[in-house]
């Protein structure tokens, strides 16, 4: 498997000398499914901002598709955000006075892309993610389990390298929280899509193959999680009668 | 095992095998295989201790079958049972006396028995969630436990701020 993502010795400090990331090493597969999670202050976010080229660091590397990309310019950052890396945020944000198909469509159309491939695509992210009924309407019409939704066709309109989430599920009830959930699984189960996802939320971070847990700005341990059975359960229900 | 067969009683008289039948039905996947014997058993004990009772049904060409029902004082049993709240669930847990002991003794990192323990309840929630169960009772039992373990991990994150250093 190539690494789609990798950095060494990424370090961010803030103004003041407050050092959000203190050296940190990863590497990410094509077609991996990585949750970081970590108490707020770890430096989760400022990790995924760094990936993303949402944030500069202060010292190390970070390569995007075997490139470099930590030097490059903001302009030159962002034709690989647009091109490479798809972002879903926390509270959504979706442009409120564009129908639901044509925030899904501006990412694909400002790369290039043509208006009928783009359409096409979008109907199809719409469809498999179950709100094609909803593409002509204003995305503040919808509950904020299908504005995600909305935000996920958005992120993978252009067919992203990496998916970028952070906090995905911060904003939204628990029946939601699962359901944007599975959809990312079917994301990854079916179209191998990478993905980072940042939480602080256990039960989400238990969704991915491999979970890096953060403390004090650097990664303390990583976990690869196996996929449960149904032998499993009856164990770890321990039910006794 | 005593009070489930009392209550599966209450629905109306059964032999062993429909007993151990009704059970498995009704808790579906997330009850490990139940041991026939264990619940025969149990019906003798609760027969000595007449709480149960039982008729001898003939069939053709085989032993007789022992059909068992509740007695008066089953019923009364039963009800007590049933009436009476559950105690909470007590802190019975092996990890914070090993954290604790461990820590003392300098016979190991308690960061590192943190992360372990970490890894371990993040698969156990995996596991939990992955199932599919297709009746409403195992989905509650299955959420139950996965709360349980959301509390759990929440807790390791209190002793990691507490007694990791």
């Amino acid at each position: 498997m190539e690494p789609v993502i990798v950095t060494r010795g990424l370090t961010r400090e803030y103004e003041g000398g407050v050092r959000a990331l203190r050296g940190v090493d990863v590497s990410v597969d094509e077609g991996e499914f990585v949750a970081v999670t970590g108490p707020s202050g770890c430096g989760k976010s400022t990790l995924l901002n760094l990936l993303g080229g949402l944030d500069r660091p202060t010292s190390g590397e970070v390569e995007i598709g075997g490139r470099r990309v930590e030097a490059l310019s903001e302009a030159r950052w962002a034709h690989v955000r647009r091109d490479e890396i798809g972002f879903v945020f926390q509270f959504f944000n979706l442009i409120g006075n564009l129908s639901v198909a044509d925030n899904v469509e501006l990412p694909g159309l400002l790369a290039g892309l043509s208006p009928r491939e783009v359409r096409a695509r979008r109907a199809e992210l719409l469809e498999s993610l179950g709100i094609g009924e909803f593409a002509d309407q204003s995305p503040t019409r919808l509950s904020g389990g299908q504005q995600q939704r909305v935000a996920i066709a958005r992120a993978l309109i252009n067919r992203p390298r990496v998916l970028l989430a952070d906090e995905p599920t911060g904003a939204l009830d628990s029946a939601s929280a699962r359901e944007v959930m599975a959809l990312l699984r079917e994301a990854h189960d079916e179209r191998g899509q990478t993905i980072v996802l940042v939480t602080h939320d256990a039960r989400v971070a238990a969704r991915a193959d491999r979970v890096l847990a953060m403390r004090d700005g650097a990664v303390a341990s990583e976990t690869r999680l196996e996929r449960g059975d149904k032998t499993a359960v009856a164990r770890l229900m321990q039910l006794e009668v | 095992m005593r009070f489930p067969l009392l209550a599966l009683l209450a629905e109306g008289p059964a032999h062993g095998y429909e007993l151990k039948q009704a059970i498995e039905q009704r808790f579906g996947s997330v009850l490990p295989p139940l041991n026939t014997g264990q619940i025969y058993t149990t019906l003798s004990r609760l027969e000595r201790d007449g709480l149960v009772d039982d008729d001898a049904v003939a069939q053709n060409g085989r032993p007789n079958k022992r059909v068992y029902r509740l007695t008066d004082a089953g019923r009364m049993e039963l009800r007590g049972w049933v009436a009476d709240a559950t105690p909470a669930a007590r802190m019975k847990d092996d990890f914070f006396m090993k954290l604790v002991l461990a820590r003392a003794a300098g016979i190991a990192d308690p960061l590192e028995l943190i992360d372990r323990q970490r890894a371990a309840y993040l698969q156990a929630l995996r596991e939990l969630d992955d199932v599919t169960v297709a009746d409403e009772v195992s989905a509650l039992l299955v959420e139950g436990a996965a709360l349980h373990l959301e509390a759990d991990l929440k807790w390791l994150d209190l002793c990691e701020q507490r007694m990791g250093s």
